[in-house]
């Protein structure tokens, strides 16, 4: 167990730093604006740095266990509840993804011209720490208690910083998500009643389903409280409608820090608990899968051309790509499995780095309407180049994270006959996704501006991106870049780890590997680092 | 005649069975002795009588405090089973001093702005909360009803105090009516329960039948023998009995008193109804139905659920379109009645939902108290009167009041990190575990409507737009002891919700 392992309780730090400093920063509402930016920069920072640093530590060869495990009491051990922390292949990336987005978010907000500016930063921070426990936790409980401890600054940040109509989105979004964060716990207690062990520890239900699976009715009824109750936490069709409305009135804070990682949580769960622990209830449930995200795919693909408002837009895409990373859940194969992880790191990088920008097009435009604005590059190229760097890789296109990501999901659909069709109406999504973000480059950055917005951009007082703009850009710029020239980074420690938890399809173990990179197939496999 | 005497009282020292109930004497005598000081103390000490109570209180809950720890023998039996002491009624003992202290607290405050007659106040809540020790504690009928009236009447009392508010006198007339009309339900299903299982021609019975135990032996000696009009007796019986129990609970079909008494009332008898008389009925209806009723579980299971998913979907849906936070109070009330009723039902399974009812009670009492002593400090001198839109910009004019607001509100919710969503998690696992999967899905629908009408409350606090012409509300400040009592409150709720353990309930 390692009780005292220095790097088991870094994971405990990076989870308590942010919250603890937000504490802090809560209370001080006298602090000059420099040093709550010292202090936020070290609680914002901190839990990347441990991110990279356990990255190093982490030992590939433990797939199927945990790293870094560290179990606490927490006086609930009677009904077998843990504060269990630990991570394993597939938790890694999307902690290392928590932190990436955390730091950007951090850093751009700490120079936003928030008003009460401590709160915000408290609430972010509580909100970072929220999400480095979800992905940290091996208990089923604390993993959906840290979800909710993070979701709780969001419907806050909505109402206290929102744009207009804030009072309705903010509203709207908490009882959906209450919903299905409710139907979500409802499903892991009764897969806590079910299997009767009495822990909600992700391993000991692992170990006791892999000997004894549960009833096909019983399995079936579970993973659809999970599927719907997650789902409606990623905005699965049709249960999105709060996405798009939440996040155009949100602050972009929250918007990058719940759309980038937040939303992930479901997925995660998903990916993590339900389809490895209830396989005939995710093969039961295929075809509802199936559809449900060909409809986030095309239908919300649709809608999304159809909209002239930019963050309303970029919304209704995290809606769309979501639909992606449910097809790889779908295919139940290491290869889908690995290309959603792919998927979702990759999605989370960019679709932070688009809400971030389009604040930073808000700021020089004064509006989000596509229809009044063009001509942006001329005056702020460096903006322009980070935005269509990020719009392409919203797309797919190859050298970002997201390219890998729907091929392989592609590559997973195509492998087996039941599936192949789904490629097509998939890949549409893609020529969707092209033309509504082209245009949107189009639209602001290049052509003619129009009359009210080229006053605006003569007066000069539009300006290129600052300083503290373009660090967090690049920070994420650079995830996106990384995880397109090198997916290995996630996907290896990835396979490993679903190879153990999808035992059914271990012949897909290097199918992944030979597919992403054909060139180093042949490579003797090496750990890395 | 001397020696008769001397004997008489010989016989209680030797058992010494008085000392068994020492807190609830010590109640009753403080609250004589407080109309005793409004009598001997001159005008300007008047102030010392709630301080009087309050720390007397203190003292009581202390002592039953360390009686809970010195006395845990598993269960006890005083005055030839009058009264059973038992590890749950001494938690609920030290609840309801909890809650009394509170409420004289919150009493302090309300009585301040009015010109009302103050003494009898703390000493009618007082009573009340020694009767509902005694309630709790009781194991034979009479008990149970003497108890209950000691309650119900001084309660007709305490609604109706303003005397000078309309909304208070139509309040006290409407409890006064339809608790007295479900006391005569209560004593007509006791009567019939007690006939019947006095009948000697019947199997088991008893001449002593009023005893829990007694109707329970006979009960479930007989469940499967009874046929035609015997058996239609015990149930009918069992069911006023219930009946009479919902009133107190405000369940769906007697919720009707609910929100109009709540608004009537002054704001602190409405948080003791709410959260002392409510849990009191609780653990009424747990016992009867652990003791003499444990033989209709197969008849009671279905009437109790029907009970329980009309009762929340009614509170919750009733509560959405509320504008009067008292009200609103009190309809959310009738829905927190309805997930307790299911941890009820499930307890008949599973004998840990006990605890888990108890411990949903304590995160009520402690989030229900947050609330109301905010709305007694923001009330003004017209306590009826009391509109969400009255919490317009609060955050802003009292940003102290409204964080406590916010953690009370987030609490009854069920959000995590605070002691609700525990509260309703233990309350789910049970329910899962006694596979009421129906009832489940009623009460997850019902959490969710609830989010609307609590998160609504906050958004008028926190979201609104501050308009130029704000005025801070410099007069209301509250004190350093409304500060102490609100914190002590809402920290007690955090550390529960992160510590569960720090509530010496769940083992």
């Amino acid at each position: 167990m390692g009780n005292l392992e220095a790097s088991s309780l870094c994971l405990l730090v990076s989870i308590l730093a942010p919250i603890l400093v937000g504490l802090v920063l809560l209370c001080g509402s006298r602090f000059s604006v420099n040093s709550m930016r010292a202090l936020s920069v070290f609680g914002f920072g901190l839990p990347l740095m441990i991110g990279i640093m356990l990255y190093g530590l982490f030992d590939p060869l433990l797939a199927g266990e945990y790293n870094f495990e560290l179990r606490l009491p927490t006086g609930l051990e009677s009904i077998g509840i843990y504060l269990h922390l630990g991570l394993n292949g597939i938790s890694m990336p999307l902690f290392l993804l928590a932190g990436m987005v955390g730091l950007a978010t951090g850093l751009y907000a700490m120079n936003s011209k928030a008003e009460r500016l401590h709160l915000y930063l408290a609430l972010l921070l509580f909100m970072l720490g929220g999400l480095m426990g979800t992905f940290a936790s091996i208990d089923v409980f604390f993993f959906y208690f840290f979800h909710e401890f993070a979701l709780i600054p969001t419907f806050l940040m909505i109402g206290i910083w929102g744009g207009a109509g804030r009072r309705v989105a903010a509203i709207e979004m908490t009882i959906y998500l209450t919903l299905g964060a409710l139907l979500s716990l409802l499903g892991l207690i009764a897969l806590y009643v079910q299997c009767g062990v009495d822990s909600f520890s992700l391993l000991e239900l692992r170990n006791y389903l892999s000997s004894q699976a549960l009833s096909e009715t019983v399995q079936n009824n579970i993973f659809a409280l999970l599927l719907f109750g997650f789902g409606i936490l990623v905005s699965l069709f049709p249960f999105h409608s709060w996405a798009p409305k939440g996040y155009a009135v949100a602050p972009t804070g929250a918007a990058m820090l719940h759309a980038g990682v937040l939303k992930k949580f479901g997925l995660y769960g998903l990916l993590q608990i339900a389809a490895p622990l209830l396989p005939s209830g995710a093969e039961h449930w295929f075809p509802w899968i199936v559809w449900l995200a060909l409809g986030n795919i095309i239908l919300i693909g649709l809608v999304t051309m159809a909209q002239k408002d930019l963050k309303m837009m970029l919304g209704y895409s995290s809606v769309m790509h979501m639909g992606y990373a449910f097809l790889g859940i779908a295919c139940f194969s290491v290869v889908g499995v690995g290309g959603a992880l792919l998927m979702m790191v990759a999605h989370g990088l960019s679709v932070a780095l688009l809400f971030m920008l389009s604040t930073c097009v808000y700021h020089r435009s004064q509006t989000f309407d596509l229809s009044s604005m063009g001509g942006l590059a001329t005056k702020a190229p460096v903006l322009a180049g980070f935005f269509v760097a990020a719009t392409m890789a919203s797309i797919g296109l190859p050298g970002f994270g997201n390219f890998w990501g729907e091929f392989t999901i592609f590559v997973a659909l195509a492998e087996t006959d039941m599936t192949k069709w789904i490629v097509a109406p998939a890949a549409i999504g893609i020529v969707i996704s092209a033309i509504y973000g082209l245009r949107a480059v189009s639209n602001i950055f290049f052509g003619q501006a129009k009359d009210s917005f080229k006053e605006r951009l003569e007066s000069g007082q539009v300006t290129d991106l600052q300083p503290f703009e373009k660090l967090p850009a690049c920070l994420l710029i650079g995830g996106l870049l990384l995880t397109g020239i090198f997916p290995r980074i996630i996907s290896d420690d990835a396979n490993r780890e679903l190879a153990v938890l999808y035992p059914y399809e271990q012949s897909n173990l290097t199918a992944i590997e030979s597919v992403i990179l054909p060139a180093e197939a042949d490579a003797p496999k090496e750990v890395a680092h | 005649m001397n020696e008769l005497l001397i004997e008489f009282l010989g016989g209680f020292t030797k058992t010494n069975q008085w000392s068994a109930i020492l807190p609830e004497i010590m109640l009753g005598v403080l609250a004589l002795a407080l109309l005793g000081a409004e009598m001997a103390l001159p005008k300007n000490k008047q102030t010392l009588i709630p301080r009087l109570a309050i720390w007397g209180q203190v003292i009581v809950l202390l002592f039953v405090i360390a009686c809970i720890g010195w006395c845990n023998v598993g269960e006890s039996e005083y005055f030839s089973g009058l009264i059973i002491q038992n590890d749950m009624t001494q938690i609920m003992r030290a609840f309801f001093v909890v809650s009394s202290i509170v409420v004289c607290y919150l009493g302090q405050i309300y009585l301040s702005k009015q010109s009302l007659a103050k003494t009898e106040f703390y000493a009618l809540v007082l009573i009340i909360a020694a009767a509902m020790m005694l309630l709790v504690q009781s194991a034979n009928f009479v008990m149970l009803f003497v108890a209950l009236e000691t309650v119900t009447v001084a309660f007709y009392v305490l609604v109706a105090y303003s005397r000078t508010s309309q909304f208070s006198l139509e309040s006290g007339l409407k409890y006064l009516i339809l608790g007295a009309l479900s006391s005569g339900i209560l004593l007509f299903g006791i009567v019939l329960l007690y006939g019947i299982a006095g009948s000697p021609e019947l199997m088991g019975s008893s001449r002593d039948s009023l005893k829990y135990i007694e109707l329970a032996n006979f009960i479930t000696l007989n469940t499967n023998n009874l046929i035609g009009v015997d058996n239609m007796i015990v149930k009918i019986g069992a069911l006023l009995v219930v009946a009479g129990i919902c009133f107190k609970i405000g369940a769906v079909p007697f919720q009707i008193w609910v929100p109009d008494v709540y608004q009537g009332a002054p704001t602190p008898v409405t948080a003791y109804l709410a959260v002392a008389s409510k849990a009191a009925g609780f653990i009424v209806l747990i016992q009867l139905l652990h003791g003499p009723f444990i033989g209709l579980k197969e008849f009671l299971v279905p009437v109790l659920s029907v009970i329980a998913a009309a009762t929340i979907l009614f509170g919750n849906v009733a509560a959405v379109t509320q504008r009067n936070v008292k009200r609103l109070m009190g309809l959310s009330g009738i829905a927190h009645a309805g997930y307790l009723i299911v941890g009820v039902i499930a307890s008949l399974y599973v004998p840990w939902a006990v605890y888990a009812v108890i411990f949903y009670l304590v995160t009520y009492l402690l989030a229900s108290f947050a609330v109301f002593g905010v709305m007694s400090l923001a009330a003004d001198a017209n306590d009826a009167n009391q509109e969400l839109d009255h919490y317009e910009n609060f955050a802003r004019k009292r940003p102290f009041l409204s964080c406590v607001l916010v953690s009370g509100l987030g609490s009854l919710a069920g959000i995590p990190p605070l002691g609700g969503f525990i509260g309703k998690l233990f309350l789910f696992v049970a329910a899962f575990q006694a596979g009421l999967y129906g009832l489940l899905g009623i009460s997850v629908l019902g959490v969710v409507i609830s989010i609307y009408y609590y998160f609504d409350w906050i958004r008028e606090c926190y979201f609104s737009a501050p308009t130029s012409a704000e005025v801070e509300d410099a007069s209301g400040d509250e004190t350093l002891g409304d500060r102490i009592l609100l914190g002590a409150l809402v920290a007690a709720t955090v550390v529960i919700g992160i510590l569960p353990v720090a509530l010496p309930i769940i083992r």
